[in-house]
């Protein structure tokens, strides 16, 4: 249960916006990892938190879970969540478990920095 | 987007869908408020958000994970209590079945519903429920070795669909929820012939409650249950004169 297999990275590639760089594995185990990057990427001054799963090689339904509990927290912040870098086949995860209906998917980053502003 | 579409864990989600179809469910349930029915996630329900972790050490047990799994799949509907059942997918615990479900309410009421098996692989499986379920959420079942122990667990994370569940919710649903998921734990490890407690671990996720959900009420299996119940005599006289009837 406390394997991680996930690398995260946390920038912030303009004033109000941080992005959230996900490789490896979304899974329960990743929860202690993932709060921490949220912790990092979720100060005051940040109005969006970008979500970048180009490096996402596996997630299970725990690691879905985790990114509602993630997203619950950016709305208590006022802040919006949005995603790039998904697979046709995350893209699908979502709108199945209808996460895509909180959390706007953009094609890459640019867009979805665009989308932030 | 990029395009990658073999990953490991293609296989063991559900394929999309927009409406739910119950199409070969075990014989004897209702079958109602289920079909044409979209899943729901938490993002989606009214209540506060919950997650609620039931977990059982398997002590004494020879069982790996994946062999907990498998067996908790295959009879999953045996673990439950009485009064509550599950119509297993004919093709049993898969990803993208539509089970139907008959629960118990005060009252004698059985209320309707269903999930969509929303995940599975060897060693964990995930339902998913519809509009009008008590909740909208998921429930994971999994089983993982620590400290050399094999456990089984049952991890809740949900609102209360509409204010009229966040109400039974609040005034003894959390209790009759936590009874359920400790005595199909405790089942599991009977079968498997360990005699372990159940540990109950209760997060509230969000405090807060989503109203611009409360329209959900339109969807609530009780009360839909409820007018199927009532009309019951009525489908009982009228039967033969309807078509293939």
């Amino acid at each position: 249960m406390t394997d991680a297999t996930i690398r995260l990275s946390v920038r912030t590639p303009r004033p109000g916006c941080s992005v959230i760089e996900l490789i490896g594995e979304v899974t329960g185990a990743s929860e202690a990892a993932l709060s921490d990057a949220f912790d990092r990427a979720s100060v005051p001054e940040v109005r969006a938190v970008v979500l970048d799963f180009g490096g996402l090689d596996y997630m299970n339904s725990s690691g879905i879970g985790l990114l509602v509990t993630l997203l619950v927290r950016a709305n208590r912040n006022r802040q919006r969540m949005l995603a790039y870098g998904l697979s046709e086949h995350y893209r699908q995860i979502f709108e199945l478990t209808r996460l895509d209906e909180a959390i706007a998917i953009h094609e890459n980053e640019d867009a979805a920095l665009a989308a932030a502003a | 987007m990029t395009s990658e579409p073999d990953k490991r864990d293609a296989a063991a989600w559900a394929q999309p869908v927009d409406r739910l179809q119950v199409t070969a469910a075990a014989p004897g349930g209702r079958n109602i408020n289920v079909s044409g029915r979209r899943q729901t996630s938490p993002i989606q329900g009214f209540g506060r958000m919950w997650q609620k972790t039931y977990r059982v050490p398997l002590g004494g047990v020879e069982a790996t994970p994946a062999q907990v799994i498998e067996v908790w799949k295959h009879h999953f509907p045996e673990f439950w209590p009485k009064g509550n059942s599950f119509f297993a997918p004919l093709a049993g615990i898969a990803p993208g079945e539509v089970a139907a479900l008959d629960l118990s309410m005060p009252g004698g009421l059985k209320l309707s519903t269903g999930v969509l098996v929303l995940y599975a692989d060897d060693e964990s499986f995930t339902l998913m429920t519809p509009q009008g379920h008590m909740f909208a959420g998921w429930i994971t079942f999994s089983a993982f070795a620590e400290e050399g122990v094999t456990h089984a667990q049952a991890q809740v994370l949900m609102r209360a669909s509409d204010p009229m569940y966040e109400l039974g919710m609040t005034f003894g649903g959390h209790g009759k929820e936590d009874k359920h998921w400790q005595h199909t734990l405790r089942s599991l490890a009977e079968h498997l012939g360990a005699t372990g407690e159940v540990a109950t671990t209760t997060v509230c996720v969000d405090r807060g409650r989503q109203w611009s959900r409360a329209t959900n009420i339109w969807h609530n299996a009780g009360i839909r249950s409820g007018i199927y119940m009532t009309g019951a005599p009525i489908r009982l006289i009228t039967r033969p004169f309807r078509r293939g009837g």
